[in-house]
């Protein structure tokens, strides 16, 4: 028999969850844009800056060494939890947005030249767009846009057509943040090494729903945020594979990433460090190792279960309200449901439903690209969580149908 | 003519009859609905003010010695909040308009709406309605 989640439990240990918001009980269904943080990564944090807080990698003395072990044991745990054949090749970032400046940044501007084409998908969201616009403008490398069906499904027939050896790198998302879509990532990085092309996968909106074994998929790049993964914000993770990581110059100069400094020349630091400059977010590195152990406390599959019932429920119960329409509705979703309701702007659900204390998106989703496909100024988007309830999707239909009320 | 405070004060009242939220949007979103309708020629892109996710037109004129305002959103709520400002700063002048203090906004406990600066261009809707007082009155 399958085990399932105890959500009396598990909402105790989200302590944000318990609050009214403008007099009612707080319904939180923005998770995509980020997750709350379970009482473990609070106390971590409290506990580094009231016991173990010093800088890293360079004291000799006890804080240095408490700090410098904390920081890097959750290095340990993320070549774990990602399959890492080791942990020289995750690399802490500030976010995602800042692993993908990275390697545009550092991997784009060794390698693209003019004519080169850089492919990204219409899902993607803004930020792993316009960096590779930047470096392709400054390389003459031009980007390409794999297509969007009505669903919401990439068109894997245009993809295989746009893959031309003039392919130097594919950046696409393993979730579409805007939509939910799940893309077919596997075959997509089989696709792109078949033409000799690299490939970047985005993982903002993956990481809290599946188990990811990059040497199992095998893509260049992995990027993601720890923050939408129960973590701090200010973290992310940058995975590559090594051959590459060593090949690519360092992304900012400073300490941490050199080995000897003079000024007739410095070399550089040897990896991870080469790309980590400066003094790191060493707290919320530290304390996000605590999410990943709180995660890997949790039966994965009562977490999948609890997530594919949260979005069939809502589903079924937005389906029935007049006039809305569920906006990406491909067969693979992650808990995601964004909608548009004919005749309402998506802003002015979004403040009333706020005001029955439900937090839900609206507008574009940084994925303007994806909207002007489909012909909307944006849409109002409930994106679910594990410790969230049917009763809660209960609440927001109810305040939502008031809202409707009200505007009509 | 009322003066911009005295329509201000005007405006606290009326809101001040409402006991609960949900009736205070309700006026609002009426006062939205029934605001007059922006000339289509008006509605030009040089006229947009451009939200994160939604967009306000604003249009001025000098009729006289006075400032009209028209204005129009894609959002209703937005809509409300743009009558309630034209109601107050509209047909006065250059002078009255770039000296007006807006207080009414928190009194009517609506001020979140020009907080969210980026999603709704109501901040930036005020500054230029400024703006246009400032620009009339150097030309006169």
């Amino acid at each position: 028999m399958a085990e399932k989640l105890d959500l009396n439990l598990i909402r105790k240990d989200f302590p944000i969850l318990d609050q009214q918001v403008n007099g009612s009980p707080l319904v939180y269904f923005d998770n995509a844009a980020t997750t709350q943080k379970p009482h473990v990564v609070i106390d971590a944090l409290h506990r580094y800056y009231t016991q173990d807080n010093a800088n890293i990698h360079r004291g000799l003395h006890t804080l240095a060494e408490r700090a410098t072990t904390g920081y890097e044991l959750t290095r340990t745990k993320l070549k774990d939890f990602l399959h890492a054949p080791s942990t020289d090749q995750i690399i802490f970032t500030s976010g995602t947005t800042a692993g993908i400046n990275l390697v545009a940044q550092t991997y784009g501007r060794a390698n693209f030249r003019a004519g080169d084409v850089i492919l990204v998908s219409n899902l993607e969201h803004h930020s792993n767009i316009v960096p590779w616009q930047m470096i392709a403008e400054e390389t003459g490398a031009a980007v390409q846009v794999i297509p969007v069906d009505e669903l919401g499904v990439l068109d894997m027939v245009a993809y295989q057509s746009l893959l031309t050896d003039r392919v130097k790198l594919v950046a696409v998302n393993h979730v579409s943040n805007a939509i939910g879509t799940i893309n077919p990532i596997k075959q997509m990085i089989d696709m792109a090494h078949r033409v000799g092309a690299k490939i970047l996968i985005d993982g903002a909106q993956s990481v809290a729903h599946f188990d990811i074994d990059v040497q199992d998929l095998g893509m260049d790049f992995f990027v993601f945020s720890a923050h939408k993964l129960f973590g701090p914000t200010g973290v992310g993770v940058l995975y590559g594979k090594r051959e590459l990581l060593e090949s690519m110059p360092p992304y900012q100069g400073g300490g941490e990433m050199i080995k000897e400094v003079s000024f007739s020349g410095t070399t550089y630091n040897e990896l991870p460090y080469k790309f980590e400059a400066g003094t790191p977010n060493i707290a919320d590195v530290y304390a996000f190792g605590f999410a990943l152990d709180y995660l890997a406390s949790l039966p994965q599959n009562a977490v999948w279960e609890q997530e594919k019932a949260l979005l069939d429920y809502a589903t079924e119960q937005l389906s029935q309200i007049d006039g809305l329409r569920i906006v990406g509705q491909a067969p693979e979703k992650i808990a995601v449901v964004s909608f548009v309701i004919e005749g309402v702007h998506p802003q002015d659900i979004g403040v009333l439903l706020d005001k029955f204390g439900v937090a839900i998106r609206t507008g574009h989703h940084c994925a303007q690209p994806l909207m002007a496909r489909y012909d909307l100024v944006g849409t109002c988007r409930a994106s679910f969580a594990f410790y969230n309830t049917k009763e809660e999707i209960d609440l927001f239909v109810k305040a939502l149908k008031r809202c409707l009320m009200m505007l009509s | 003519m009322s003066t911009i405070n005295h329509t201000q004060d005007e405006l606290i009242d009326e809101f001040g009859l409402f006991e609960d939220w949900a009736d205070k949007y309700e006026y609002l979103i009426d006062l939205g609905k029934k605001l007059l309708p922006m000339s289509e020629s008006f509605k030009t892109e040089e006229n947009v003010i451009k939200g994160c996710q939604s967009k306000v037109w604003l249009h001025a004129e000098k009729q006289g010695d006075l400032v009209v305002f028209q204005a129009d959103s894609e959002a209703i709520i937005v809509k409300g909040m743009i009558s309630m400002l034209i109601r107050v700063l509209s047909n006065h002048t250059p002078e009255e308009i770039m000296k007006a203090d807006l207080y009414f906004i928190d009194q009517i406990g609506m001020s979140q709406h020009l907080a969210q600066t980026r999603s709704n261009g109501l901040v930036a809707m005020v500054k230029q309605m400024k703006n246009y007082a400032l620009a009339f009155n150097a030309l006169s």
